[in-house]
């Protein structure tokens, strides 16, 4: 069975050291939080402008002048810090947050990352994505393996434009878990499958070129 | 000179002109100035250019400058969340210019500080960098990206005193305070106006200089997404 939302969120937490500063990006790697490992403290950066994001609020601390990058609901912790836009991408683009979370709609195997846009089709913009990308120290992908009509989402060259390229360290999808060699030219290293896929059904699936080292 | 206006149509008054290139502030709903866009939607202006982190959200006042076709130009992050700008802008009704949101930040930061560029790491190798200077510092590649200014900044602050020193709540303060620094005129609404003295000079966010025209804000705050933890 493919990992669901919730197993593939599950499986990110796992990237989290403690004392990591982390930002997570809408979507699965939002439900990242859910996933935090006992005994591992890390404090979620927002970058509309919070660190030590806390989680959904209760009824009576709802407020509107306090949500996250998704434009949710969320509440502070005793920790928690506010800050400008400018302050916030300061701390992003300086290489101040350990690890950035975030989906794709396209990854090639030497960590190009695609998510913003689909020309003709579909425009939200890229937000704060090409940003995180370029100034966080460690990137993961959290994505379906294959798109809505059955394509492959690990390329050999990503065809949609560019949130950044060789940025992305690790990618996880529903089927299994890549490394990326962002450096060099090496293919996609599958380290890990989901549970009851196989390596036949990955490579049936898979565009890029990679090699199998499971872990 | 006085800074307090009586309404958001007055503070607007005299500033706003066809082309203007108007920054409005906020981050979706939390922090955005909803009685002055109110405002600039009951004015005839018209070819404006919005400078605004990310457009909208369903609902948003903000699509009433678009309904009304008082749009030529928005340089934003991130137009997703709202259907109906984004349905306008695929059928090109305006142009969009897209802008990482902190190169954006960035680059208003340094309209009102006096920087007219700066090399970013943001955006290398994407549609983001072309016709762009690119340089190499300690062999790592950047592009240069200039400084974005404006005629009239738009911002909300939770608190302003008479000399137009501001303050702001949690995540509403977002794009409002550099917003505030990079604009020929910076009119403000406010929560609270409070007498001069009140607001602890230490924790002033942004000093008066840099405001012009103050409004009390009287439209009700929204929430696009809520989401709530059970007990």
């Amino acid at each position: 069975m493919a990992w669901t939302r919730d197993q593939l969120a599950a499986r990110a937490a796992k990237e989290l050291r403690d004392g990591f500063y982390v930002n997570l990006g809408i979507g699965i790697p939002t439900l990242v939080a859910n996933h935090i490992p006992a005994g591992v403290n890390v404090t979620l950066q927002s970058e509309n402008g919070m660190l030590g994001m806390g989680p959904y609020p209760y009824e009576d601390e709802i407020d509107p002048d306090l949500i996250n990058a998704g434009k949710q609901t969320i509440s502070e912790l005793p920790h928690s810090s506010y800050f400008s836009s400018s302050d916030s991408f300061a701390m992003i683009r300086g290489g101040h947050i350990n690890l950035s979370i975030l989906g794709a709609m396209e990854v090639s195997q030497n960590g190009d990352l695609a998510n913003w846009m689909v020309p003709g089709k579909m425009v939200k913009g890229m937000g704060g994505a090409m940003d995180l990308v370029a100034g966080v120290r460690r990137c993961v992908v959290v994505m379906d393996h294959c798109s809505k009509d059955g394509r492959s989402k690990l390329l050999k060259k990503c065809e949609l434009p560019l949130t950044g390229v060789r940025v992305v360290d690790l990618i996880i999808t529903d089927l299994g878990v890549f490394e990326v060699d962002k450096v060099g030219n090496s293919p996609l290293r599958l380290i890990e499958l989901a549970d009851g896929i196989s390596v036949e059904e990955i490579a049936a699936k898979t565009q890029a070129d990679f090699v199998v080292d499971l872990k | 000179m006085d800074k307090i206006y009586p309404s958001a149509q007055a503070a607007l008054d005299g500033l706003i002109f066809n082309g203007a290139r108007i920054m409005i502030g906020g981050f979706g709903f939390a922090g955005l100035p909803e009685d002055l866009i109110d405002a600039l939607a009951k004015t005839n202006a018209r070819q404006l250019t919005i400078i605004i982190c990310d457009a909208g959200g369903n609902g948003a006042v903000l699509e009433k400058l678009f309904e009304n076709r008082q749009v030529s130009k928005l340089i934003t992050s991130y137009v997703g969340s709202d259907d109906m700008i984004s349905a306008r802008y695929l059928d090109g009704e305006f142009e969009v210019e897209f802008v990482p949101q902190g190169t954006l930040a960035e680059a208003i930061r340094c309209g009102g500080a006096g920087i007219p560029a700066f090399y970013t790491k943001t955006g290398v190798h994407t549609v983001v960098a072309a016709g762009k200077e690119h340089k190499l510092f300690a062999g790592i590649e950047y592009i240069m990206e200039t400084a974005i200014r404006a005629d009239i900044a738009l911002i909300h602050a939770e608190t302003a005193d008479f000399e137009g020193n501001l303050t702001y709540k949690k995540t509403a303060r977002n794009f409002n305070p550099i917003m505030a620094t990079a604009a020929t005129h910076t009119i403000v609404e406010v929560e609270k106006l409070v007498a001069t003295g009140e607001i602890d000079p230490d924790n002033v966010h942004t000093p008066g200089i840099y405001v012009d025209r103050i409004i009390q804000s009287i439209i009700p705050k929204h929430i696009e997404h809520l989401k709530v933890r059970n007990v």
